[in-house]
């Protein structure tokens, strides 16, 4: 149990700060609403339609195809910081990572994946 | 700092039924993107693939090390696991092409996806770490859900996909959070240090609740009761070559890695694990049968059997011995090719969407075809445990477990269950040989008919020399 300490602690204080913070702004702001305050981007373009519409399903394919090529970089950073230090098997063992995600890649792309219409 | 040293030629060995697999895999996803119309050529680099990591498989049977630090088991378990899953999922290959170009819905990613799962299945089978297994789990999981939605423009098929998809993650995160507590009472995910620190570890209520958590997300994958809503939905929905491989190849791998994660914490014959899992025995026996009783599709109905079939082989889990491990084995051969035959003969007998499928559409077959007939039998009397057929010896063997293990009433329960079960098993038997009807059928695919007759021929030949799979188990465990 002792180990768990601080994390009590910081469940504590982040409650208090929260519940702290909501309930003294209530209390010492100026709270005058009109219609122009409580729109979405008070100071942006006024909002046109509602935001739960049904979007495109090609948005969620561009959206799984750029997560994983955005891991591909992820793993990329580690190996060019330890470039040096992993050596030749380093290497090696990238370009064997970079081919397979490439075949994948030549995949989406021969069937029309990244096309738009 | 050198990276030889945590890598070295014995872990390419043992790895290399997996990534010979893998490297077809990748071979099969190019040839498909680059040539047009390629269904055909994939298909064979599959089956390439299947037969020479069958090899590599057979090679390493006599090996008994670990690789890549403990996390990957070779030899002996980990290559009958890999050969079993590999066999299926050739019988699976031969038995979808027919199917797929009956349906008009004939893709080469489709056995793309299929030998993708047996690479999680394969991982499952030679897990030394919890984390392997969990990988394995989501190799296989992941392809198994894109091939339930194959047929996707068809309603059924989308539903199916979803439903496994939404409960299968669900199911996932209970894996995760238990092998959480579990490294965190050990400070360990690897399967051989966990079982180093037995039984001090044990003591841990928080130990013991990790692996419950473990036991509900393997519960999920092998369909046991009270986890097993998904399983005649997705079933029922998935194209039936589906899930024929699902059914066998899915839950074999999911078998395999029950055993690896269970047989430490299992052999402590800890009497609240025992009782869990015996429940969760005794209620995939009850409500299994229970449900299949009143089945009209014969889909719904082998899924249904499916979730029985799981309540058996937990008999053997919940035993906690070795003879119980065998016994699950031996079972999983048995079920294997049973079910491979039995989802056959109905993917065969299938008309475009998902008609005839229910017991009267099968009326009068032995007369229409009378081979058909028998090989759908045979499979229905080895599904029920009658003699001479495979499933006799598999639930011979679970149930001498039980009895050894003093869990006599689990072994009681399961032999009154398989009782109930013969109604609805031999009703099909019923239907085929004693009723009068059917239309004439146009002529079946020889590809099909000669994998059905396979497995109909291995599940007699086990069921009558079934030491051809015993000793190499004895020698295993």
């Amino acid at each position: 149990m002792q180990a768990y300490i601080p994390i009590f602690l910081m469940i504590g204080v982040g409650l208090f700060l929260g519940i702290t913070f909501l309930t003294l702004q209530r209390f010492l702001g100026p709270h005058r609403p009109n219609p122009e305050k409580l729109s979405t981007y008070e100071s942006g373009m006024p909002p046109v339609r509602t935001a739960r519409e049904r979007f495109s399903v090609k948005y969620y394919m561009v959206a799984v195809l750029f997560i994983l090529f955005d891991i591909e970089v992820i793993f990329l950073y580690p190996w060019a910081v330890n470039f040096r230090a992993l050596g030749v098997f380093g290497y090696i063992e990238m370009i064997l990572f970079i081919l397979i995600l490439l075949i994948g890649y030549i995949y989406i792309l021969k069937k029309g994946a990244l096309q738009w219409d | 700092m050198d990276m030889m040293e945590y890598f070295s030629n014995a872990d390419l060995v043992g790895s290399s039924p997996i990534l010979a697999l893998g490297t077809f895999s990748l071979i099969a996803l190019l040839v498909n993107s680059l040539v047009k119309n390629s269904q055909k050529i994939v298909f064979w680099v599959c089956v390439a693939g299947v037969v020479v990591s069958l090899w590599f498989a057979f090679d390493n049977f006599e090996l008994n090390h670990t690789a890549f630090s403990d996390m990957l088991l070779v030899g002996g378990y980990a290559s009958f696991y890999s050969i079993l899953f590999l066999v299926i999922t050739l019988f699976a290959l031969f038995l979808s092409v027919p199917y797929l170009e009956k349906e008009e819905y004939h893709l080469g990613e489709y056995y793309i996806l299929i030998i993708l799962s047996t690479i999680g299945m394969m991982l499952m089978g030679s897990a030394g770490d919890l984390i392997t297994i969990f990988l394995g789990i989501e190799i296989m999981s992941v392809a198994f859900y894109v091939l339930a939605g194959y047929f996707r423009t068809k309603l059924s098929s989308n539903e199916s996909a979803l439903k496994y998809f939404l409960l299968g993650a669900f199911a996932t995160g209970f894996l995760l959070y238990g092998i959480a507590l579990i490294y965190g009472t050990t400070g360990t995910t690897n399967l051989i240090r966990i079982a180093a620190q037995y039984p001090q570890a044990f003591m841990d209520p928080l130990h013991l609740i990790g692996w419950g958590l473990v036991l509900i997300g393997f519960s999920f994958k092998v369909a046991a009761v009270p986890f097993h809503m998904w399983v005649p939905d997705v079933y029922e929905g998935a194209p039936t070559s589906v899930t024929a491989f699902m059914s066998t190849g899915g839950k074999a791998a999911a078998f395999s890695a029950f055993i690896l994660a269970f047989s430490v914490p299992m052999s402590m014959h800890d009497p609240k694990l025992t009782m869990v899992i015996a429940i969760l025995a005794a209620a995939s026996m009850l409500i299994g049968n229970w449900f299949g009783l009143s089945q009209t599709n014969l889909k719904r109905m082998l899924a249904y059997s499916s979730i029985a079939h799981a309540g058996y082989m937990l008999i053997g889990i919940a035993s906690g011995t070795q003879l119980g491990q065998q016994g699950i084995t031996f079972y999983l051969v048995s079920y294997g090719l049973t079910n491979l035959g039995a989802f056959g003969v109905i993917a065969m007998l299938e008309k475009e969407n998902g008609k005839n499928l229910s017991y009267e559409d099968y009326a009068g077959l032995a007369r229409t075809k009378p081979a058909l007939a028998a090989l759908l039998s045979m499979f229905m009397f080895s599904l029920t445990g009658i003699p001479p057929f495979a499933g006799f010896v598999g639930k011979y063997y679970l149930f001498a477990s039980a009895v050894q293990s003093n869990l006599t009433w689990l072994a009681i329960l399961g032999v009154i269950t398989s009782l109930f079960s013969t109604y609805y098993y031999l009703r099909i038997v019923v239907y085929m040989y004693f009723r009068e009807g059917g239309e004439e059928l146009p002529p079946l695919s020889r590809i099909s008919f000669a994998t059905v007759v396979l497995s109909g021929i291995g599940i007699v030949v086990l069921g009558i020399v079934p030491s051809l799979i015993l000793d190499v188990l004895k020698s295993m465990f």
